[in-house]
């Protein structure tokens, strides 16, 4: 089998960031994150590389390869056309530490704004009998691995674009996972509106393709926030509901702001 | 490096210290954190990406969900039975009774498990445990697991130290006094006094070439604890899993869930035969089908929800007595064409297939280009836990060191010779949690922790050696031979001569380590990290080594070539113990296992089910 070309960028924040080139020998089934490892073991062991399971379960190995933001552990060298070279980058969206590897902590804050899983006072956990059809739509959004794809692919955030925060397709799945759960007493609305930026989404569909448990995003988890939050202030009868009863509040974290994402892209050089 | 690294040490105090935020250290924590303790919990990746989201078949609780005769009992009895009776059987005891509690409580915070017809947890099967106990989320336990107590730990505010490696323990005259450790991303070093300290590391299958662990788990916990002066019990015991993949080369070792077993998956050899059935062992066979007819109808109870007169197919055997019966069929020439077997699932219908293991679908479809429902999967044995560990004190996780505990993987004692299927998840929850109770409460009355100045700028400057020398062995190198001397010397069949000659093998590597290099930058140097996961990595090698050594007998997952038989008279109450001595070298010796009560004992008689 030929070997594979690779163009590793290598870099950190404040340096020149450059390219280097390795050539790799291909073993049958091999994917980039083995190509990534043969180059710490043999070439360079200070590659920054983030991983953990090898086994697209824990999200950990995220990066832009060809350009599209991939797991690494799960792309397979031979869908690469090996003549030409394979181009790995860091995800974009996020400031770098060194090479390929990102500061993704500002997804963590944004997580922590979330108000959290908020079971009833009055009904016993004995009596909490839920049928598995009811289920199965918030097991779709619990079977996110947190990879941080849809975050980095996401054109509101990886532009930086907006003035006020936006908390990004993964923390719209997982409050869609809380909203829809068959038990939760909270509403995040007024959270998803004011805090989260929920309008911003203009449902381009990006973080769907680009989902490793292919996690409906948009579809299953984006519009029909968007349409628990339309419900609630623009529509009429919804909103006197809302007034008359005096309506189930909050829905952030007290007392907790959703952070913006401040970008440092690496030094944009075109691998040539 | 251009900009001048980071090297002032970072002082960050609490009261409890946890060690490694995977189920047991996470869990540790909440219980802590509720208890009223200031808790820090220090992680070497991100949160909620530490082994246990690796987890796939359930966690095993007797909540009686599918079969209404489960019992606490039974389970503690298929625990011990499983374990070859060599569990420390009070540990066995408390698990038995209090994982269903445990996990009803991950529901509460928020946990959505797969649900039986009436709307309650679901339960499936598993090797060794005589009725269906596992409640689960498809083949994906571990990650809702870790997804929960990680939103628990989020809610309750517990500061959390992300991508932060602790390389060393302090001690004092009092006990245990805090950790010293360094910031991936920056390589800054950062000491950690603390009244109590909580080792939650998971285990030690990076000291093999084949296994379904990541690189997190080289015995960090395992040895920071020897070092500091706790013993380590029964290490001889590591688990190979039966089914891990083969091919293609990138991904062998991989776990392939026993869930596929669990939901009536056949192994078979080459030539087509369902080789299981010739090795049940006698004393148990009276548990298992009789025939392909029995294990089919039993098969088909269990998919369409009713319960069965028909007894489990032979594959649902002890995780052991399977990854033998594999090794055995590869060795005399009955494998697979990448030298494993087969695992046929593809007899179910296609859509049961996927919505049961949707996690093994994709994992076989993307990595390996099989299609699961239409034809069988290759498998062979994989390193995959440890059932050896820190010996701890069955109700709080005490060790040896004042103000030191342990949970989950890194403790020993809960899984004797061979751990069941599910009882590792079961296992980290209900001991995380009374190990998390049992530090805050020594914290609570402990003095404020001395950290010795010597031991922490010692330990800062073993941090900078390796970038600092010339010349050195590659750590990638040396880790390399490691592998593969303990996949070929102290693996699934053990020889005196081959571990004398791994123990001088080691002996080797440790030189060589001691001088090795690391080039680059402090940055996120993942060669660097490796030499301090090498250190430990060497120390629980030679622990698994020398306990191989002395338990001369076979029993559970130690199986001797040279002593084949099971050696009760001798070793059936004696743990293996390894501790260090006075001059810096390893001592091993044996010890009574803890006394079990008559009440117990009776329960291991009993033959209901």
């Amino acid at each position: 089998m030929p070997d594979a070309h690779l163009k590793v960028f290598r870099g950190s924040p404040g340096t020149e960031g450059r390219f280097d080139e390795f050539d790799v020998p291909v073993e049958e089934g091999m994917v980039v994150l083995d190509a990534l490892h043969w180059i710490q073991g043999h070439a360079a062991p200070d590659l920054a590389v983030r991983w953990n399971c090898k086994a697209a379960k824990c999200g950990s190995c995220g990066a832009e390869v060809d350009g599209r933001p991939s797991l690494t552990c799960k792309t397979r060298l031979s869908d690469f056309d090996l003549e030409q070279p394979i181009t790995v980058e860091p995800m974009r969206a996020f400031p770098l530490i060194r090479d390929l590897v990102t500061d993704v902590s500002w997804n963590y804050e944004v997580n922590k704004t979330i108000a959290p899983f908020t079971p009833p006072d009055d009904v016993p956990q004995e009596d909490w009998r839920w049928q598995q059809e009811d289920v199965e739509r918030v097991q779709e959004y619990r079977k996110c691995i947190e990879c941080f794809l849809c975050q980095d692919v996401c054109h509101v955030l990886r532009n930086h674009e907006t003035e006020r925060p936006f908390m990004g397709p993964r923390f719209l799945v997982r409050t869609a996972g809380l909203e829809m759960h068959p038990i939760d007493q909270a509403d995040r609305r007024e959270y998803l509106k004011d805090s989260g930026g929920i309008g911003y989404c203009n449902i381009t569909k990006c973080c769907t393709e680009v989902c490793p448990e292919h996690i409906k995003i948009t579809d299953n988890a984006i519009i029909p926030l968007k349409e628990r939050v339309a419900d609630k202030y623009y529509d009429p009868i919804q909103w006197v509901w809302d007034r008359v009863r005096g309506g189930r509040s909050g829905g952030a974290k007290a007392g907790m702001e959703l952070p913006m994402l401040h970008g440092s892209p690496p030094p944009d050089q075109a691998p040539d | 490096m251009l900009q001048a690294p980071p090297t002032k040490t970072q002082v960050r105090p609490h009261d409890v210290l946890v060690i490694g935020a995977g189920g047991a250290g996470l869990r540790a924590a909440i219980e802590a954190k509720i208890a009223g303790a200031d808790v820090g919990l220090v992680c070497k990746s991100l949160l909620g990406k530490a082994h246990t989201v690796m987890a796939e078949g359930g966690v095993a609780a007797a909540m009686a969900h599918v079969a209404a005769a489960d019992t606490w009992q039974i389970h503690f009895r298929d625990t011990m039975v499983g374990g070859k009776l060599l569990n420390n059987p009070r540990m066995a005891q408390l698990h038995a009774m209090e994982a269903p509690d445990r996990v009803r409580e991950l529901e509460y915070w928020g946990a959505v498990f797969d649900r039986t017809a009436d709307g309650r947890i679901l339960q499936r099967p598993f090797g060794g445990h005589s009725h269906p106990r596992l409640a689960h989320v498809g083949d994906r336990t571990g990650l809702e697991m870790i997804r929960t107590l990680q939103d628990r730990a989020v809610a309750l505010g517990i500061q959390v130290y992300m991508e932060c490696t602790v390389t060393k323990l302090v001690t004092g005259h009092a006990g245990v006094s805090g950790a010293v450790g360094y910031w991936r991303t920056t390589g800054q070093p950062i000491s950690f006094p603390a009244r109590a300290v909580v080792l939650a590391t998971g285990g030690i299958g990076k000291a093999y070439e084949v296994t379904s662990n990541s690189w997190e788990y080289s015995g960090d916990g395992q040895a920071l604890a020897y070092e500091a002066g706790a013993e380590l019990i029964d290490m001889e015991f590591v688990q190979f899993h039966p089914t891990g993949m083969v091919w293609p080369p990138g991904v062998r070792g991989l776990l392939v869930t026993e869930a596929v077993r669990g939901e009536g998956g056949i192994l078979r050899n080459k030539d087509g035969q369902r080789f299981m059935w010739s090795y049940l062992p006698d004393e148990r066979r009276d548990e298992y089908a009789a025939t392909d007819e029995e294990a089919a109808q039993w098969v088909e109870a269990l998919s369409s929800g009713q319960e069965t007169a028909a007894r489990r197919p032979p594959e649902l055997s002890t995780r052991d007595n399977v990854a033998r019966a594999i090794y055995t069929e590869v060795k005399e020439g009955r494998g697979s064409p990448h030298g494993g077997v087969f695992l046929d699932i593809s007899y179910l219908p296609p859509e049961t297939v996927r919505r049961k293991l949707p996690s093994m679908y994709e994992q076989f479809k993307e990595l390996a280009d099989v299609d699961i429902t239409t034809g069988p999967m290759e498998v062979g044995p994989t390193t995959h836990y440890v059932m050896g560990g820190i010996k701890v004190d069955a109700d709080t996780g005490r060790t040896a060191v004042a103000g030191l505990y342990a949970a989950g993987e890194v403790a020993g004692g809960m899984h004797g010779a061979n751990r069941l299927g599910g009882n590792s998840l079961s296992d980290l929850l209900v001991f995380g949690a009374r190990t998390g109770a049992a530090a805050a409460a020594f914290a609570a009355d402990a003095a404020e922790p001395y950290m010795d100045p010597v031991q922490v700028q010692t330990a800062v400057g073993a941090l900078g050696a390796p970038l600092e020398r010339d010349e050195g062995d590659d750590p990638y190198a040396i880790q390399r031979d490691l592998q593969d001397l303990m996949q070929r010397l102290v693996g699934i069949f053990r020889l005196e001569s081959d571990l004398d000659d791994a123990l001088s093998g080691l002996a080797e590597l440790r030189r060589r380590w001691a001088t090795a290099r690391a080039s680059g930058g402090r940055t996120y140097n993942p060669g660097w990290n490796l030499v301090f996961e090498l250190d430990h990595l060497l120390t629980v090698s030679e622990a698994i080594a020398r306990s191989a050594r002395q338990r001369t007998e076979s029993r559970g997952a130690h199986s001797r070539l040279d002593y084949p038989a099971t050696d009760d008279a001798h070793w059936g109450a004696l743990n293996t113990v390894i501790s260090r001595g006075l001059d810096g070298s390893m001592s091993v010796a044996t010890a009574a296992l803890p006394p079990m009560s008559d009440d117990l004992r009776g329960l291991l008689r009993s033959g209901d089910h």
